[in-house]
């Protein structure tokens, strides 16, 4: 009996004094944390992605507590709508983005851009890019070894088999941009996200000349000039051999796709603009420019039957979510042919 | 261009080895101590043997086939470099059953959980015989006696175990322990076989002389001055030394278990810190622990401090004072 | 036997072409002369489209201390001047010449006859071999002139010409050291007065005894220079590991150079060309090259111009074999794959090798079995197991601190590897990754 209560005592009196200790201890190493960090933590997605340039979404939560000025933070995974509720929690100013997705600005496939060589080391593209041109002739063009595909936390590129090439499933990417960091020849390009993932873009980004680029791709960007002369709102720019669209000036009337000669510029989510069967129905237009996109019409048109659920739908929908600028775009277009336009609609 | 040209970073030369070229050289220098071992035992060696080598790739095959899913790997043949030296680690008259259940610990719990070949923390083939000697310590020191041999004297007990019953260090002669006409585990008791296949090892330049020099020095070290400390002189000087590297699984523990790569450190100065230690706590078990040999628990010891090892023990750098 | 003091490899020599004398390869219709031939920033062109030009002639001038100048190889009319692939299939700005005949210009020597004395001072010296556009020929294309300014507070303490030629394969500095020996011998001679040293080393590996024999015989009447023979073991000729050998001093990590432990060093054939440069007035038209390969018909060494497109040399050598095959501007060790072989010979391009089928292809890696090889192989005393495993999880501290800006690239990690692993693919990687931090880091502290 004396054993047992001995025992008790001395269980007791240990556990006492070690809480004794412990309390002392938490008391000196305790670490002053703003509540609100754990609080705006749970409010950003977790994903940890590094989207917004912290090394986690803890490092980000603490900065949004402590930094007076949270304008130029801002985590692309939640989006506009995260930074709101972040913001209003801590009663400061939130940063205003417009949603992105990551575009993939190459069309050099494998049967428009042919393997001259077999690339033998390991399969990364950061590698494959100090070492030399890539598996084609195009110093400039994606070089299939994804990069970004390994770069992606939210599994929203992939590399396609059958092009060679890796695709964005704009309902998956965040905007994240890890890779546009991950791609080394910077193809990869955060562009603002139309409604129903519409797009217009070029897909290419070499700087070669011409002729040069001809050689090596049959879907390269010529730097030829035709899209910039036929866009109305001066979105297009060619320099060093290369056209770019702004997508901030863009409205998606989509002129400047059946313009390329090469089919460079690549129309998703939207049926195409119909084609003028000759020279006279296109005033703007140069006539020997007019000549070449009838031929090639059927290569373009592959490019625009992108599988996305907006394809489907009539291009009557655009206008709703279009600016007023866009609407008068439309219109336009369609005093000026208005047989071909309503085509489309009536199919679907 | 009819033929495509290929292009790959430099170096564009590759080794002449290969894993699996390896795994081959390590089966073909334990060889000599299996015949040896057949010659002492009996043809119970090898039925051993070819049962331990069948299970480890058997069950190799099967965790990669249905459980991993991953590439196989037993082309390599380094379960079949497990499943020797498992067998070499055993009675030659132990139960079959036993040697499956030794295989299944060594490639399922001490290689396969651990990710497979190079990534195992501690040698299989050790932790395959640990976990039976503490599991059937009856059967893994039931030791049958050498076919021609007559050592009536030891009625079926390993040299080391007479000795620590207080036996002389001389209980064999020089002849006998370099033959392996003794008692002991079947891979363990032809010193001369299995230093022919260090031979062999190291003119493949599978492995550096390092590790195994070390251990054996070390041991050989410990008990010159155990010998000297305890009052020893003349013939016992050197007898217990030379008793001690000979004796027991030092040789082949010392040659084919602490130079198993996974298992031990990356660099050459790591190695020789990580030989003392072998040798030491082989000899501490050896002289004053419960058992009669060390060797293994040495090892696996020894193994669980590599990581540590590697961590701060560095290769010297090219320009660094 | 002198080598260096750690690491190394011995890859099969294959040392093909080592008993073929040099040849002079037909001077080619076309070349095409690269402005960026060297380290450093690329030559400015001094020529335009339709300009006549001689050999020898100033093409492009160097745009500063840290550029060399670059030479017309032959006579004719110049056709462009633009972009054009480059043996990887990158484009440079590239002249291109079409040949009219040989002509030469003013003032430069073209005969065999030995010229002993050499009155011009340090200065002078350099400023000879930086009109000739003189870098260093084994590969890495250091400007010469460069090399051999020694910085202020440095001091050079001795001269090591490095005729080891450990790369397998490659024989030109072998048979420009065996044909050309007095001249080299005298080379050495300039390029002692240049630096201010009177000791002279000339490091040769143990598998060219006739190149040995022969640079010894000739020493003997030049006092402060002796041949030293080495253990034949790859990277040798590796500028800090044949310091190292010679005179058993290790350069520092890098920032480090070879001038901080006293040395400098000029590989066997740039000797030669510094020869020709101070003594003749020749600039730096043409090299030895050493096409080779197994599968060739015939591997040979080939005086070659500047500028003449690789398919030229492999057509002497009897052309490509069946099948796919690499071509390496180099040897097999360092050499880089081609996929352009209308691009031309630069003053860095010691050999084309060859490589057909199972040497073309690299076998399957497998996983790593922590053997080891490759640290005990690293003469830098580096762990590539580590430094390739960290680089793929991209923790650039970690190989910082494990000092991966040390790596030389030489490729013995990868060589010894009995899996197969692709360690120096990631490795270099990881240097460029430090290398851009490094850089970034220090910008950034100027600001």
């Amino acid at each position: 009996m004396q054993v047992l209560l001995y025992t008790i005592l001395t269980l007791c009196v240990l556990g006492i004094l070690a809480a004794v200790v412990l309390y002392f201890v938490a008391q000196k190493f305790r670490v002053e944390e703003d509540p609100r960090i754990d609080e705006v933590e749970k409010m950003l997605p977790g994903a940890n992605c590094g989207g917004c340039g912290f090394a986690g979404c803890r490092g980000m939560a603490d900065a949004l507590v402590k930094r007076d000025d949270i304008s130029e933070l801002f985590c692309p995974v939640g989006g506009g709508d995260c930074m709101k509720a972040v913001a209003a929690y801590l009663g400061k100013a939130a940063a205003e983005k417009q949603p992105e997705v990551a575009t993939v600005r190459c069309g050099g496939t494998c049967e428009k851009r042919p393997r001259t060589n077999d690339y033998n080391g390991v399969r990364s593209c950061a590698v494959a890019s100090s070492l030399y041109v890539g598996e084609t002739a195009c110093a400039f063009g994606c070089l299939g070894f994804g990069d970004c595909v390994v770069a992606c936390a939210f599994d929203a590129i992939h590399i396609n088999p059958a092009t060679g090439l890796p695709e964005v499933d704009p309902e998956k990417c965040t905007a994240c941009g890890a890779c546009v960091k991950a791609c080394p020849r910077m193809i990869i390009e955060l562009r603002k996200k139309w409604p129903k993932n519409r797009a217009v873009y070029v897909s290419c980004v070499s700087k070669d000349k011409g002729a040069v680029v001809m050689k090596a791709c049959k879907a390269g960007c010529i730097g030829c000039g035709k899209c910039e002369k036929v866009c109305a709102f001066g979105a297009i720019t060619v320099a060093n051999n290369l056209a770019y669209i702004d997508p901030q000036k863009c409205k998606l009337c989509r002129k400047c796709v059946n313009e390329c000669p090469t089919g460079t510029i690549r129309l998703v989510g939207m049926d195409p603009l119909p084609r003028e069967p000759k020279a006279p129905a296109a005033p703007k237009a140069a006539s020997a420019a007019a000549k070449e996109p009838v031929k090639e019409a059927p290569k373009a048109a592959p490019v625009a039957e992108k599988p996305t659920p907006a394809a489907k739908e009539p291009v009557k929908t655009a206008p709703k979510a279009a600016p007023a600028v866009k609407q008068e775009a439309l219109k336009k277009e369609k005093a000026a042919e208005p047989k071909q336009t309503v085509a489309p609609v009536e199919k679907s | 261009m009819a033929n495509k040209l290929i292009v790959a970073p430099a170096p564009h030369v590759q080794s002449v080895q290969s894993t699996a070229s390896i795994m081959r050289d390590v089966v073909i220098a334990l060889m000599p101590a299996l015949v040896v071992s057949t010659v002492v035992f009996g043809a119970d060696v090898l039925r051993v043997v070819a049962l331990s080598v069948a299970a480890c790739v058997a069950f190799e095959y099967l965790i990669q086939r249905f459980l991993v899913r991953g590439p196989l790997t037993i082309n390599n043949g380094s379960a079949v470099v497990t499943g020797v030296l498992l067998a070499f680690n055993l009675p030659a008259t132990i139960p079959w059953w036993i040697v499956l259940i030794g295989a299944f610990v060594a490639i399922a719990v001490a290689k396969m959980t651990f990710g497979g070949l190079g990534k195992n923390p501690f040698n299989p083939a050790l932790v395959g015989r640990v976990f039976l000697l503490v599991a059937y310590p009856v059967q893994m020191t039931t030791w049958p006696l050498p076919v021609n041999g007559s050592f009536d004297a030891l009625s079926g007990a390993t040299p080391l175990a007479a000795v620590k019953h207080g036996a002389a260090a001389d209980v064999l002669g020089l002849q006998e322990m370099l033959l392996g006409n003794m008692p002991g585990s079947l891979g363990e008791v032809a010193a001369l076989a299995l230093l022919c296949g260090f031979v062999y090892l190291l003119w493949r330049r599978v492995i550096t002389w390092h590790i195994p020099v070390t251990v054996l020095a070390t041991m050989a070290l410990f008990a010159f001055i155990y010998a000297l400390s305890s009052g020893e002189s003349g013939a016992a000087l050197w007898q217990l030394p030379l008793f001690h590297v000979l004796a027991g699984g030092a040789i082949l523990g010392a040659v084919f278990m602490a130079t198993d790569y996974s298992t031990s450190p990356m660099t050459i100065r790591g190695g020789v810190i990580f030989a003392v230690g072998i040798g030491v706590i082989t000899m501490l078990i050896r002289l004053w622990g419960a058992y009669p040999e060390g060797m293994s628990f040495a090892i696996l010891i020894m193994n669980a401090c590599v990581p540590l090892i590697n961590k701060y023990v560095k290769p010297k750098r090219f320009g660094v004072k | 036997m002198k080598t260096f003091p750690m690491g190394g490899v011995h890859p099969s020599e294959n040392k093909l072409s080592g008993a073929k004398p040099i040849e002079v390869l037909p001077l080619p219709d076309v070349v095409t002369i690269p402005l960026a031939q060297h380290i450093g920033a690329p030559a400015v062109a001094k020529v335009a489209k339709g300009d006549r030009v001689l050999t020898g002639q100033l093409l492009a001038e160097a745009a500063s201390f840290m550029s060399a100048n670059i030479h017309s190889p032959v006579s004719g009319t110049v056709t462009a001047v633009d972009l054009q692939p480059n043996g990887q299939g990158l484009r440079q700005m590239m002249i291109t010449i079409k040949r009219e005949g040989d002509e030469w210009a003013e003032g430069i020597d073209r005969s065999e006859t030995l010229v002993r004395e050499c009155t011009l001072s340090a200065q002078e010296i350099i400023a000879r071999i930086k009109d000739a556009g003189i870098v260093g020929m084994g590969g890495a294309t250091f400007p010469t002139h460069v090399k051999l300014s020694i910085p202020p507070g440095k001091k050079a303490e001795c001269v090591i010409i490095n005729g080891v030629e450990c790369e397998p394969y490659l024989t030109s500095d072998h048979r420009t050291m065996l044909e050309h020996g007095e001249e080299l011998v005298v080379g050495v001679t300039i390029l002692m007065t240049a630096v201010g040293v009177s000791k002279a080393y000339i490091g040769i590996e143990n598998n060219k005894p006739d190149a040995i024999a022969h640079l010894r015989e000739i020493v003997r009447n030049y006092p402060g220079i002796e041949v030293v023979p080495l253990q034949v073991k790859y990277p040798q000729g590796g500028e800090k590991q044949l310091i190292a050998a010679v005179t058993g001093r290790q350069v520092p990590p890098p920032p480090a150079l070879p001038i901080d432990v006293g040395a400098v060093v000029c590989n066997a054939s740039t000797t030669y060309a510094v020869y020709r440069a101070v003594q003749k007035h020749m600039p730096l038209i043409e090299r030895v090259v050493t096409v080779t390969g197994k599968a060739l018909k015939n591997p040979r060494n080939l005086l070659t111009r500047m500028g003449t497109p690789i398919t030229t040399l492999l057509e002497a050598a009897g052309g490509l074999p069946e099948g796919d095959c690499k071509v390496l501007n180099g040897g097999p060790m360092m050499g880089r794959a081609m996929v352009q072989l209308s691009s031309p010979v630069t003053k860095g391009c010691s050999g084309i090798t060859v490589l057909s089928g199972r040497d073309a292809l690299r076998r399957t890696a497998s996983q790593c079995i922590k053997c080891a090889k490759c640290v005990s192989a690293c003469p830098m005393g580096l762990e590539p197991y580590f430094l390739s495993k960290m680089t793929q999880k991209k923790n650039w501290d970690e190989i910082e601190a494990r000092m991966v800006t040390s790596c030389i690239e030489c490729g013995s990690c990868q060589a010894t590897c009995p899996a197969y692993l692709p360690l120096l693919d990631w490795i270099r990687l990881g240097k460029q990754t430090v290398m851009g931090r490094i850089r970034a880091r220090a910008a950034a502290a100027k600001k």
